[in-house]
């Protein structure tokens, strides 16, 4: 997908750069530039593979390859909250189907989608280590446990 | 249910948490000993000696492969071209139904991070790596505190305690794939590739990150150290009813009364867990079956129920401790749909470099997907059968596609007749569909 009107700015090239230190060479920061310009855009463009290679001086191929590995690296738009749905095996036990089905039935959407609106992305992820309080899902950065079909209706209200 | 009282003499690892269970902070640690193993070991042990503690220790890698520790740190390349050196500390962790390094990491992540001290001083190591999955964000914000106080203290920096030390951490998040596990992979992942294992030889300790001789430890393994330094190899091996030393953090998730995780010695018998720590089966449910230790160890049965808790009696039963975090299956879960569920988990996180792994996987997931629907084939099973063997150890790059098959193996073992009674008995059963023409 591309996006023509993405340039870096100083204080992601700034951010980016603080991370060299960190490692014996630039291609290892490759994974904490993308998540650092996603933090602020969401996803990351064809455009910003591009640019994130520059300034770190690989090749966007290189850049590319570990782009499209990452599961939490998005390379499409997505919505202002992302849920992860915990689809392993504690929370398959404790009724995690039924609450894929409530979030797909009330947004409308199947796995891996967003809404229309944007509003939502819904995304499988692995355990969330919160299996003594099964099931569990991930909305940005905050873990819901112990979810029933009604209380996730409930949650979504929150983010909507 | 067992109250349990910890002590540090019987609950070493987490006799440290507060009456609210909160995270136990740098002033709170110090005011109960922490750190004082390390200044043991860096103002009056050589760097072999602390080797030679833990390997006489007895202490095993608390990952799941349960290789003796020492023995791992005295594999690391010495030598001139050998004077850059990396501990990576594997916190990414992603086995379905494990939570035991985020319990640890959560609650006393002084305790690791004084664990990677004494490690990186036996190892002659300058810089640390904590490698913490992507989801963990609470936990990264709790060791980012916690190793900017360790630093504010002294023990992290430039000649730490004037010992001549120079010692950093960096926590390094990663990205969200369950192959990052695998220790090569790791390595990979953090020179900012795709996390593809790597051939051995050579290992890690020879050739690891940037090429360096690079050890990677677990969570609770490092987290064992600071005490075995303290208080010495017997009184470790004391702490054990088994030949497996130490204690360990055991669990059990899944349709029981009190899900949970408990520090325990290694040699308790996995229904003493059961019934005294995680309150025996809920609402009358009756246990079917069980996974000693994440979701790529095989099933036992109730009556393995009796085996104690130590790498050695559980592979003899035919599974593995693994992390010894274990999960229950009740009488109401259809087996089948069980492990569809798990290789489908296996499935999507296969790194895809060879071609067992990634063809085999999405095989299997598509035969147990029409097992689930009853629109099994006549050879379904014996195919599955193949399948694991082909997928089986040896025969594939690295051990996800094993570690994928396990379950699936020991439920057609075990529950055979819920496989079979999924094959499709119409008259149609042996007529092969080709393109729509029969």
């Amino acid at each position: 997908m591309l996006d023509d009107t993405f340039t870096l700015s100083n204080e992601e090239k700034r951010q980016i750069l603080n991370k060299k230190d960190d490692y014996e060479d630039t291609r290892s920061i490759s994974i904490e530039a993308l998540k650092i310009v996603q933090k602020r855009r969401g996803w990351i463009s064809k455009k910003a593979i591009c640019e994130i290679s520059k300034i770190l001086r690989i090749s966007e191929s290189n850049l590319e390859e570990v782009a499209t590995f990452y599961s939490q690296i998005f390379r499409k738009p997505v919505g202002r909250n992302v849920i992860r749905y915990c689809d392993s095996v504690v929370c398959y036990m404790y009724g995690c189907e039924d609450i894929k089905s409530i979030l797909e039935n009330e947004l409308n959407i199947v796995i891996g989608e967003t809404t229309k609106d944007l509003c939502f992305t819904l995304l499988p992820t692995c355990c969330l280590g919160n299996c003594d309080k099964a099931p569990t899902i991930m909305i940005n950065d905050v873990t819901y446990s112990c979810l029933t079909p009604k209380s996730v209706v409930k949650l979504l209200e929150l983010y909507k | 249910m067992k109250k349990i009282l910890r002590t540090p003499e019987t609950h070493p690892l987490t006799w440290w948490l507060n009456k609210h269970e909160d995270t136990v902070w740098i002033k709170e640690y110090i005011k109960k000993g922490g750190y004082l193993a390390f200044e043991k070991a860096v103002k009056t042990i050589h760097f072999k000696t602390i080797i030679d503690i833990i390997k006489n220790s007895g202490l095993k890698g608390r990952g799941g492969a349960g290789f003796s520790t020492g023995t791992k740190w005295s594999l690391m390349s010495q030598g001139k071209n050998s004077d850059i050196r990396y501990l990576l500390c594997n916190a990414d962790e992603m086995e379905p139904g494990t939570y035991k390094d985020k319990f640890l990491m959560e609650k006393i992540p002084h305790q690791l991070i004084e664990g990677i001290l004494i490690s990186s001083l036996a190892l002659q190591v300058s810089r640390s790596y904590i490698f913490l999955r992507y989801e963990y964000n609470k936990v990264e914000d709790i060791l980012n505190k916690a190793i900017h106080e360790a630093k504010q203290y002294g023990y992290i920096g430039k000649n730490v305690l004037k010992s001549g030390f120079n010692f950093e951490i960096i926590l390094h998040s990663g990205a969200g794939r369950y192959i990052c596990g695998e220790e090569t992979a790791l390595i990979n992942s953090l020179e900012g590739k795709r996390a593809n294992p790597r051939f051995k030889p050579p290992f890690p300790a020879s050739v690891g990150a940037w090429g360096k001789p690079t050890c990677v430890n677990n969570v609770e393994t490092l987290s064992n150290v600071p005490f075995i330094i303290l208080n010495g190899v017997e009184w470790y091996k004391n702490l054990s009813n088994s030949v497996d030393t130490g204690t360990k953090i055991m669990g059990f998730s899944g349709k029981v009364n009190n899900p949970g995780l408990w520090e325990l010695p290694f040699g308790i018998t996995a229904r003493e867990i059961l019934e005294d720590y995680a309150g025996g089966m809920s609402n009358g449910l009756q246990l079917k079956a069980w996974q000693p230790g994440g979701a790529s160890t095989n099933f036992l049965t109730p009556e393995h129920i009796d085996l104690p808790m130590e790498f050695v009696s559980i592979q003899n039963a035919g599974s593995r401790l693994g992390t010894a975090i274990a999960m229950v299956v009740d009488n109401t879960i259809n087996m089948v749909s069980l492990v569809r569920n798990i290789e489908e988990f296996f499935s999507r996180e296969s790194c895809g470099l060879c071609t067992p792994c990634r063809d085999g996987l999405p095989w299997i997931v598509s035969i147990l997907k029409s097992l689930e629907k009853k629109q099994g084939q006549i050879d379904d099973i014996d195919i599955l059968e193949q399948l694991s063997y082909q997928l089986g150890p040896g025969k594939t790059f690295c051990a996800h596609a094993p570690g994928a098959i396990a379950p699936l193996k020991s439920a057609i073992k075990y529950f055979r007749s819920e496989f079979e009674c999924c094959i499709k008995t119409s008259s149609t059963i042996n007529v092969k569909f080709i393109d729509g023409i029969q």
